[in-house]
């Protein structure tokens, strides 16, 4: 399992990392040497075998519809990288 | 105050609290000296908040003073900095969250504030919890105490090291795939990982949400026992917490282990590992059949060899939509260049994340991507299913199983890092234990002299049935207690 640099551009795009080209270079290396090592699953037999999301056997968890305290917005707009007038600022995502 | 004082167990250290020998604030003073004196070598904490440490520290006097005081109360302890403190800067080792101090507490960090502890800081992590050697991180690597250019293990690389050289009693740390059992054996002091469901997630910054558990660092196994007592149970905020009852694990855990059935999985004696660990593992699974279990080293676990990569395509595929939300908008790091939304935001990502959590995105973006998610995760899921019924089958015979943490002692800073399947390859003992959400313990067993004349602890997992702390915590400490190992501290 190889990785082409293009592959790689396109996975980086599907999670928007902005990626080099020295960058593109090693990790297509290393990625594919990881997958490789992921091709030893195909030899384990799962026919009949349900997949488990996770360990516990919960589900439909559900709790009192109460009305609780929530945080102050100013406190939470103190962490926004640009804010105006009491929202975060954003950069525009329609362009002209 | 000796440094004697600052060596003791959190227990140890709370009977002098209850017996009026010293002050909590005296404790927390003494505790900041000690790291002004080592923490430049090993670089444990991210964030120090010693201000806030003796607000509480004053506290925990007056309700000592007040009788109404537990084992918690006044003792200075560290906290992982993937677990968010409310006002105290939190940034999970990652540049992303370089200037982010949150909003709210962890439901633990609530917890441990009702039990009057005393936070010291924000403890060195390998990026957003990915890394077996603390070397991942944007605050630089932390560094072993028992030999400064050796690595800690990961990824609670500053919890397991500020508790090894004194700069803690105690330490908060967060396991996915062996990040709090692996830096306790490589740094020789107790971790602990609850069963996933067992503790509350909420307020642990996630990565793989199916596999993260808050556990514990500490220097005896009842330090850990009574930790996790005060955390442990279900709360609202975290669907995965589980509402069944938390025994009193104190109650039981000088139990012994007369009659207990103790199995040993023979694919955890893996190829490639050092014989001295082996050694080591083996002398102690002797030393338990000495103290009264019965040892079966007749158990298979036949899928144990296909866990590592059943983890690193699950947990990178969870962490790959996990980290999704960190765009440079509502807070962290915030890359502008005057570029387009996407631009800035790729760019905010490129320049705010390091390199294996940008391979883990990758890896898990890939393996979740249209084409492969039958092929890589589903069949990874499925394997996962087999691994779960193999411990099932195990635990119908068995009370617990023991095996050794880690194939090696602790290596060296920079050895791994240019090959990351070699660095996985570390966890390849603690994994199988996270995908089945099981319970496990790494206790100190024993050291190794390296080739250069280092001096490096082994630790001994044991592993339980979901929800059997319990049991867990009993063999752990009669082990623990009919040995030295914990008795011996880095020569920093």
């Amino acid at each position: 399992m190889s990785l082409t640099p293009d592959e790689v551009r396109h996975i980086a795009l599907l999670a928007r990392l902005g990626i080099s080209d020295e960058d593109v270079e090693r990790f297509s290396g290393q990625l594919s040497s990881i997958l490789d090592y992921f091709e030893e699953l195909k030899q384990v037999d799962t026919d009949g075998v349900p997949p488990t999301a996770y360990a516990l056997d919960l589900h439909n968890v559900l709790r009192a519809d109460e009305t609780m305290p929530c945080t102050d917005h100013a406190d939470i707009l103190a962490n926004a990288p640009v804010q105006e007038n009491g929202y975060f600022r954003v950069r525009a995502v329609l362009e002209e | 105050m000796t440094d004697d004082v600052l060596r003791l167990t959190m227990h140890e250290a709370a009977d002098l609290l209850r017996q009026g020998k010293v002050s909590s604030v005296e404790l927390t003073q003494a505790t900041f000296e000690r790291i002004r004196a080592v923490n430049e070598q090993v670089n444990a904490f991210i964030t120090e908040s010693e201000e806030q440490a003796l607000a509480q520290a004053a506290r925990a006097d007056q309700r000592i003073a007040d009788g109404d005081a537990n084992p918690l109360t006044g003792i200075p302890a560290g906290i992982k900095d993937a677990i968010v403190t409310k006002g105290v800067r939190t940034t999970a080792g990652s540049r992303i969250l370089e200037p982010f101090v949150p909003v709210y507490d962890a439901n633990v960090i609530t917890l441990l504030n009702e039990a009057g502890f005393v936070m010291v800081g924000k403890t060195n992590m390998d990026e957003f919890a990915m890394g077996s050697s603390g070397e991942n991180s944007a605050y630089g690597a932390t560094h072993n105490p028992w030999a400064l250019d050796r690595v800690p293990g990961g990824s609670s690389a500053g919890s397991a090291a500020a508790v090894a050289s004194s700069m803690a009693y105690w330490a908060l740390g967060s396991d996915t795939g062996g990040s709090v059992r692996q830096p306790g054996a490589l740094s020789g002091v107790v971790g602990l990982k609850p069963t996933y469901g067992r503790v509350s997630r909420y307020g642990l910054i996630a990565f793989g949400s199916s596999l993260d558990q808050i556990g514990t660092l500490t220097r005896s196994v009842r330090d850990a026992a009574t930790v996790l007592q005060a955390i442990a149970g279900q709360d609202q905020r975290d669907s995965t917490s589980v509402p069944i009852e938390v025994p009193d694990y104190n109650a039981s855990i000088g139990d012994g282990v007369k009659g207990l059935r103790v199995g040993v999985p023979r694919e955890y004696f893996v190829e490639g590992m050092d014989s001295d660990v082996r050694e080591a593992v083996e002398k102690a699974i002797a030393q338990l059949e000495g103290l009264g279990a019965e040892i079966d080293t007749d158990v298979s676990l036949p899928s144990t060899g296909h866990a590592l990569s059943v983890y690193y395509i699950i947990a990178p595929s969870e962490a790959s939509a996990n980290l999704a939300r960190y765009d440079g908008v509502k807070y962290g790091f915030s890359y502008d260049e005057g570029g387009s939304m996407w631009a800035d935001m790729e760019g905010t990502r490129q320049h705010g994340f390091g390199e294996e959590v940008k391979r883990r995105i990758m890896i898990g973006t890939y393996a979740l991507s249209t084409g492969y998610y039958d092929a890589y995760y589903v069949k990874a899921q499925k394997v996962r299913t087999l691994i779960r019924r193999e411990f099932d089958a195990a635990f119908e015979k068995h009370d617990v199983l023991v095996a050794p943490v880690t194939p090696t002692a602790a290596f060296k800073i920079g050895e791994k890092t240019d090959d990351p399947l070699r660095m996985y390859l570390n966890d390849v003992l603690t994994i199988p234990v996270s995908i089945a959400g099981l319970p496990g313990i790494s206790v100190p067993c024993g050291f190794t002299t390296a080739d250069d004349g280092a001096r490096l602890p082994i630790g001994l997992q044991v592993i339980a049935r979901p929800f059997d702390e319990a049991t867990m915590f009993r063999v752990a400490h009669a082990y623990e207690q009919s040995t030295t190992w914990h008795d011996e501290f880095p020569p920093l």
